[in-house]
């Protein structure tokens, strides 16, 4: 009756089995990773050319190659991320063995967006490998290309007692979701967030929750206009501005806005040329539905660049509207399409007023030459990431966690955070089985004598440990 | 401070309460005035705190004595000392803890300033527990306010002396706007959850830690759940029965048992029973007396319900010794029963009390085994002189932590991270732990509106070399000795590119191309080159690596010639 029953079982009993814990089966899947994503290079940007019309360019640099880099970076720590790391000890067990152990958590669920079909997947796939868990993928049923390679291809690459890939839109995740698993990570929109949060409840499954926003982008005056439109056009209009890091909406001043447009104009036209529905380098929007939600968009203040959409191609071309009011739609939601608002603001006091009147988003862009403006900015507002003078330049350093905070999401990941993400950190204390007589000050009966003593005892340390 | 006994309350099942609202709102607008924030006013806040616990020592202990029938010495050991000792402990490295951490940069991102910044994530929901009523709700508060946050607390109505000391004293020695008590009982927590806060620590059990999760996930607020369990406490032969004995005694008659880390049933072989029950006959006589009603050193039960409930744990047990009750006062004795069956309601559910059953095993497999089978358990206790044998059971098990050769002791060292593992909870706390609960770590990249021609690279047009480039700089992790090998590399281009004359001696029109030579598509031709080969190396395994490092710089120069 329930189709996933099965699979799920046989995970669990590879996983009660110990066989995933070994550093050499670890080491042994991420390599498998690493040929899945070696050998099958055409065939996946073939998969997300059809799905959302990349570029090689695009798919390598955002997808695969990132991948690649994740993979090669968890083979290279991974024995150092698993050591036992141990800690500073207090009076009391000076004596004794103290370390925390990375365990995995067992059977973890990676449910994968559409919009980087593989990146997304497959990154967060290497942290819960390489911690020793047992995964259920369920790619995104959107994105039908990859989710067909990542269904067919992936698991040959994968030992299958340990891995399985389910598919389904969101009445078979739905019914997924009722079963305990013991960690859950999510990417997407903040509305299935809760509903993944909810379910995990039931099982006390704890989750990560890598969801979007709208992510400002705040221009200062004294900028050069032209270099800030090359930035913020380039990781707008990237993957036709399905990122979640993308920034969603540009704050600035209105002559600012006068000097941008301009710049704006010849960023879009050096890059996609002047008929950017036919460059090979501009994606397209992936699928009807979406395609609609942002045509209707288009209508909301005044276009000032690009506004052209072709329904059969699903092609909208890099937009930037001006005149927006706060309570157009555009701005009410995160817009996922290349369509860029401007609103205006008088100055970095009103920008930051604005941005905090808002949700937390998951990114936060601030172009200025002076870096006390930039770290104003950071300062007074707060946001999952924070990149001061380009756009998600933060996301390409693995040594950086990415994650929301607020309702851009909960938890974070990349390079060793993954690791961390589905590792339980237990703590473990070996004590010495003699030395009693230490141990007599916390038994009872207890007197006030004894109170004093300890009371002495804490003041000579500074109250710097606690002895019992 | 906002209080309201739970009788008197009308019911309100669906709409927000607007005085609960506004409460949350109050302390929210507090927040938002980012007084809370700087280093200065966090270490007044602190030390306000411990001046609060010193000077009102005496009303703290006294709420704590009659809510669990705790004598001074117990109430200070148990929960003042470890209150005082993290205060301390928050002073002491705070100012280095808000500082921000730089992070390895790659070679794109090598000019520019990477960092995690910690910030405070808002205003946070403390709802505490009753059984270690002041700590398990004052410790989390430490390290709220050592993040910079706004808290509201919510301490257990189950205790309610203490909870009316806190509502009282808080107000009198911190901010009243930032940190504010609110008492009440089911009725006003469920009211309290809806409103939406940044993040929940409750401590508790798992039925409401589910609820607690679910509101939670309405506003998608991350939570720390500390719920309980039942904590097995493996005694293998070879080891101290004596030692042994007296300190699981210590571990589970603390409190009245009634200690979410307490070992909550012994696995040992059955030939060990007699034994261990012997010795922990005897021990509960020295530590409590022959009459241990009379020991001021022994609690009681909470209340009547769980009085009831740990009764009925007992009925169809063999008690092997103990078994003593009293209503009128609320009081178990130290209790163990031996020969316990899996399956009865003792094993089902987590103790709680004085009541400490012993499931014989064969060996150690099959208590692995037993562990196993059930939910995750908060603590783990292995008792043997056999090192290997207690990382056998570290290996093979888990739980959200473990101490061998003795018990409850980790809970007492703050550099571990204290918390669950599925059933017995998620996230963890203590020292530094607690501020990172408690923070946002931000991830920070600051570049300047400089070198702009550098990310010609990566705009479209694209072609195959800004591909191997792109990869180049992202994925290529430099340390001296491969920065050392480029520049040498480097220099043999340049090298060659002197000796050769390079622009006066353009080499053979490529076909295709117009006759013209143009110096431009060349290099972009060889810097693709070069970059491949790159590439290709940054794949090879480490160890090649550096052989064939010195070869590609010789073959890029060739590329060049």
């Amino acid at each position: 009756m329930d189709p996933f029953e099965d699979t799920l079982r046989r995970l669990r009993e590879t996983f009660h089995a110990g066989h995933t814990r070994p550093a050499e089966f670890r080491a042994a899947q991420l390599r498998g990773l690493g040929h899945f994503l070696q050998d099958n290079k055409q065939l996946l940007h073939d998969a997300l050319a059809q799905d959302l019309h990349k570029s090689a360019f695009e798919s390598e640099v955002s997808e695969v190659a990132i991948s690649q880099g994740e993979v090669t970076l968890a083979l290279r720590n991974l024995r150092a991320w698993m050591k036992d790391e141990h800690v500073p000890k207090n009076l009391a067990t000076q004596l004794d063995s103290a370390f925390i152990r990375k365990e995995p958590f067992g059977l973890v669920l990676i449910i994968a967006p559409w919009n980087y079909p593989i990146n997304l997947t497959l990154v967060p796939l290497v942290g819960a490998l390489a911690a020793g868990n047992c995964v259920v993928l369920k790619p995104s049923e959107i994105s039908q290309g990859t989710e067909k390679v990542l269904a067919e291809v992936l698991p040959r690459y994968l030992d299958q007692s340990c891995f399985a890939v389910v598919l389904g839109g969101p009445e078979e995740t739905g019914q997924l979701l009722k079963h305990k698993f013991d960690y859950i990570f999510f990417t997407g929109s903040p509305r299935v967030g809760k509903i993944v949060m909810t379910a995990a409840a039931k099982h006390l499954t704890p989750v990560t929750l890598e969801l979007g926003g709208k992510n400002p982008c705040y221009v200062d005056d004294n900028c050069d206009p032209q270099i800030v439109a090359n930035r913020v056009a380039w990781f707008r209009y990237f993957n036709a501005g399905q990122t979640c890091v993308a920034p969603d909406y540009l704050l600035c001043s209105p002559e600012m806005q006068e000097r941008l447009l301009p710049a704006l104009q010849s960023a879009i036209t050096r890059f996609y040329g002047n008929d950017p529905q036919s460059s090979p380098n501009l994606g397209r929007i992936i699928n009807q539905k979406q395609f609609q939600r942002l045509r209707a968009l288009l209508g909301c203040g005044r276009v000032a660049i690009g506004g052209q959409s072709d329904e059969c191609d699903r092609y909208i071309a890099p937009t930037v509207l001006v005149d927006v009011q706060e309570t157009e739609p555009v701005m009410q939601e995160e817009i996922f399409g290349p369509i860029l608002p401007i609103v205006n603001v008088r100055g970095v006091d009103e920008a930051i007023e604005f941005i905090n009147r808002r949700e937390k988003p998951l990114a936060l862009y601030a172009f200025s030459n002076s870096s006390q403006v930039v770290r104003r900015i950071l300062a007074q507002t707060s946001s999952g990431g924070f990149c001061g003078n380009d756009g998600f330049m933060h996301m390409t350093l693995a040594s950086l966690p990415f994650g929301g905070v607020g309702a851009s999401g909960i938890g974070r990941y990349h390079g060793k955070f993954s690791f961390d993400t589905f590792s339980h950190h237990r703590a473990c204390l070996l004590r010495s089985p003699g030395m009693e007589k230490l141990n007599a000050i916390r038994y009872p009966p207890h007197s006030p004598r004894r109170l004093r003593v300890l009371l002495v005892a804490m003041e000579a340390r500074g109250c710097s440990c606690t002895l019992l | 401070m906002w209080s309201r006994p739970s009788a008197s309350v009308p019911r309100f099942s669906c709409v927000l309460d607007p005085a609960m609202e506004h409460e949350v709102q109050r302390v929210r607008q507090a927040f938002l005035s980012g007084r809370s924030r700087p280093l200065r006013f966090r270490l007044q806040q602190l030390e306000a705190l411990r001046r609060m616990v010193q000077e009102r020592e005496k009303d703290i202990l006294a709420a704590i004595g009659s809510d669990l029938c705790k004598s001074e010495f117990n109430a200070y050991s148990q929960e003042v000392i470890a209150v005082l000792g993290e205060i301390d402990f928050m002073l002491e490295n705070l100012p280095e803890w808000i500082t921000a951490k730089p992070v390895k940069k790659n070679l794109l991102t090598m000019l520019d300033e990477a960092y995690l910044q910690p910030q405070p994530l808002g205003v946070v929901l403390i709802i505490g527990a009753w059984n270690y009523p002041f700590v398990l709700t004052i410790q989390p508060l430490i390290g709220a306010i050592a993040a910079g946050n706004a808290v509201i607390i919510k301490p257990s109505e189950l205790s309610e002396n203490t909870a009316t000391i806190l509502a009282k004293l808080l107000p009198q020695y911190l901010d009243q706007d930032l940190y504010i008590v609110i008492n009440g009982g089911v009725e006003e927590t469920t009211e309290l959850l809806k409103q939406r806060f940044d993040h929940i620590l409750y401590t508790g059990n798992t039925t409401v830690g589910k609820i607690v999760m679910e509101a939670a996930a309405k506003h998608l607020t991350p939570v720390t759940l500390e719920l309980g369990g039942k904590s097995p406490c493996y005694i293998d032969k070879d080891c101290d029965l004596d030692i042994v004995c007296r300190r699981i005694t210590w571990g589970k008659y603390m409190n009245c048992g009634q200690t979410c880390i307490a070992p909550d049933y012994i696995l040992c072989e059955a030939s060990l029973q007699n034994q261990i029950v012997q010795k922990i006959k005897e021990t509960v006589k020295e530590f409590y007396g022959e009459n241990v009603k009379e020991s001021p050193d022994y609690e009681r039960i909470i209340n009547h319900r769980h009085f009831k409930r740990i009764l009925s744990l007992l009925e169809g047990q063999k008690i092997a010794f103990g078994g003593e009750t009293d209503e009128a006062t609320r009081y178990i004795a130290p209790t163990v029963l031996t020969d316990v069956d899996p399956k009865t309601k003792v094993m089902q559910e987590e103790i709680f009390g004085p009541v400490l059953p012993i499931v014989p095993v064969k060996n150690v497999d099959e208590a692995i085994n037993f562990i196993n089978e059930r939910e995750k358990p908060l603590a783990l206790y292995v008792f043997s002189h056999n090192h290997k044998l207690i990382k056998r059971m570290i290996d093979e098990t888990s739980s959200g932590g473990v101490t061998g050769n003795d018990v409850i002791m980790h809970f007492m060292l703050n550099s571990f991270p204290f918390g669950g593992v599925g059933s017995s909870g998620m996230g963890a706390y203590h020292g530094k732990h607690t501020f990172d609960t408690f923070s946002h770590q931000r991830p920070c990249l600051l570049k300047s509106l400089k070198r702009e021609g550098a990310n010609k690279l990566r705009y479209p047009p694209n072609s195959q070399s800004k591909v191997y480039w792109g990869k180049f700089f992202l994925l290529k992790r430099f340390n001296k000795e491969k920065l050392g090998l480029l520049l040498l590399t480097f220099l043999g281009i340049v090298a060659a590119v002197l000796v050769k004359g390079w622009p006066v001696t353009p080499p053979q029109p490529s076909p295709g191309r117009t006759g013209q030579w143009d110096p431009r598509e060349a290099w972009k031709d060889c810097t693709s080159h070069l970059a491949e080969a790159w590439i290709r190396l940054a794949s090879v395994g480490s160890a090649q690596e550096n052989e064939l490092m010195p070869v590609a710089a010789s073959a890029t120069s060739l590329v060049v010639l």
